[in-house]
């Protein structure tokens, strides 16, 4: 459990967590590893638990017909994989792949949400640490959509 | 380096003649072009020459090509509409008009000594690449040098094999991120400005040059400002409308200054305002 605290305690996502917090998180805590090609989830799973990344890289692919396997995102050390553990119905929309031998910490979503329920300090501590992160992916899908390097302009130029 | 200025008569395009044309991605074309003159026409980093096609029509193309090889001119073209097309098009041998050089270039003077933060998107590397030239050749008065680069898709990532080339000596780190991707390619995906915070650079003491789509730029300079990089070290080159070259016609106005003349490249905090601006 020691090795495990550090570990989560070092994370850059919970950069600065109260030693409390840092226990309960603990016990809802497991470290995993994943091959290159294996995946962490499948889109419509139930999403059970989140990662905190710690050695190797993530992709996050869409499934779309004709097209194969699309990449909208690649995750690494320091980062974080899965958010939809927080909101109902706790599904994944999207599938989550290894793209090397990636090590990370993954965390029981039910433990977590339980004693967030319990502890709203702990449940306000996480949200603010989520947050960021989902307003950071909302501008990147944003900015994605927009297409801003498509060759065709909306309007025609020289 | 020496700034080059334009011809006497900066509306009369002089004649040159391409000398080759390779493809750099699915609408994108290099053309290497010769002078009549033989020591061919001197120009700075970020600088753009006007480019006619003739009996269709002139646009602004950026140099894309190394400095120091003045004889060798070479812009990068997107073919888009009718002109830039056309441009595309010349094949070896043809003729083509060009105007220039213009406008203020990339800050290479105040770079010396600092970390250099690149960040483009798109066909914004091409205006960049001869910073990169200038950086390389004398790689001993720099610090460390980052080039982040962001493209559509892994089809569509300009100069490719000179990224490689680039990454395999170790003088420069680059990292390049696409939009989207499927299953075969290996590297990142997500927009530019995630790489941003995992770049290795001090940036209390770096510039940065910023180059590609005005939405990425908006995005980019804000992810370089709570990095910590001062206003006042950032650079962008901005697109406008660009017709005569010579901040007359007023097309490329920007609010209190012209595109063409006072830049393309700017100080962020010199157009930080105008950027704010939804219309102008």
């Amino acid at each position: 459990m020691e090795g495990l605290e550090r570990i989560i305690k070092e994370h850059p996502f919970f950069a600065g967590l109260d030693l409390g917090f840092c226990a309960l998180i603990c016990g809802c805590a497991k470290n995993v590893r994943y091959e290159a090609g294996q995946y962490l989830f499948h889109e419509g799973e139930p999403a059970n638990e989140f990662y905190l990344i710690r050695h190797g890289r993530v992709s996050l692919e869409l499934h779309a017909p004709e097209r194969g396997a699309v990449t909208f995102q690649t995750l690494g050390p320091g980062e974080v994989v899965g958010v939809s553990w927080l909101i109902p119905p706790y599904r994944w929309s999207y599938d989550a792949k290894a793209l090397e031998l990636t090590r990370a910490i993954a965390l029981d979503a039910a433990c977590l949400r339980q004693k967030c329920e319990a502890d709203h300090d702990l449940g306000y501590d996480l949200m603010k640490r989520f947050m960021p992160v989902l307003i950071q992916r909302l501008q990147t899908s944003r900015l994605q959509a927009l297409d801003v390097y498509c060759a065709r302009p909306l309007k025609p130029c020289a | 380096m020496r700034v080059a200025t334009a011809t006497a008569d900066p509306m009369a395009p002089r004649l040159a003649r391409v000398r080759r044309r390779r493809r750099d991605g699915p609408d994108v074309w290099t053309l290497d072009i010769e002078t009549e003159e033989a020591d061919g026409l001197l120009f700075a980093p970020g600088q753009f020459n006007m480019l006619t096609a003739f009996g269709v029509g002139e646009v602004p193309i950026s140099f894309s090509g190394d400095p120091a090889e003045p004889s060798r001119l070479v812009h990068t073209i997107r073919a888009v509409g009718p002109v830039s097309t056309a441009l595309a098009r010349l094949g070896p041998g043809e003729p083509i008009g060009l105007r220039g050089p213009f406008g203020a270039g990339w800050p290479m003077a105040e770079a010396a000594g600092r970390d250099v933060m690149i960040v483009t998107g798109g066909l914004g590397l091409a205006p960049v690449r001869p910073v990169l030239y200038c950086l390389l050749a004398e790689r001993e008065r720099y610090g460390h040098i980052v080039l982040l680069h962001g493209a559509r898709s892994p089809n569509d990532i300009l100069f490719r094999r000179e990224l490689e080339m680039w990454l395999r000596r170790h003088e420069i780190d680059i990292e390049v991120t696409v939009d989207h991707a499927i299953s075969d390619w290996r590297g990142h995906v997500g927009v530019v400005t995630t790489l941003i915070p995992r770049a290795a650079f001090d940036p209390r003491h770096a510039i940065a040059l910023v180059c590609g789509p005005e939405v990425m730029m908006r995005f980019v300079i804000t992810g370089l400002r709570d990095a910590g990089v001062a206003d006042d070290a950032i650079y962008l080159s901005m697109e406008r409308n660009m017709k005569c070259a010579i901040g007359s016609c007023g097309h490329c106005q920007f609010g209190t200054v012209f595109v063409c003349r006072d830049g393309p490249v700017f100080r962020y905090d010199r157009v930080s305002q105008l950027l704010a601006l939804k219309e102008i």
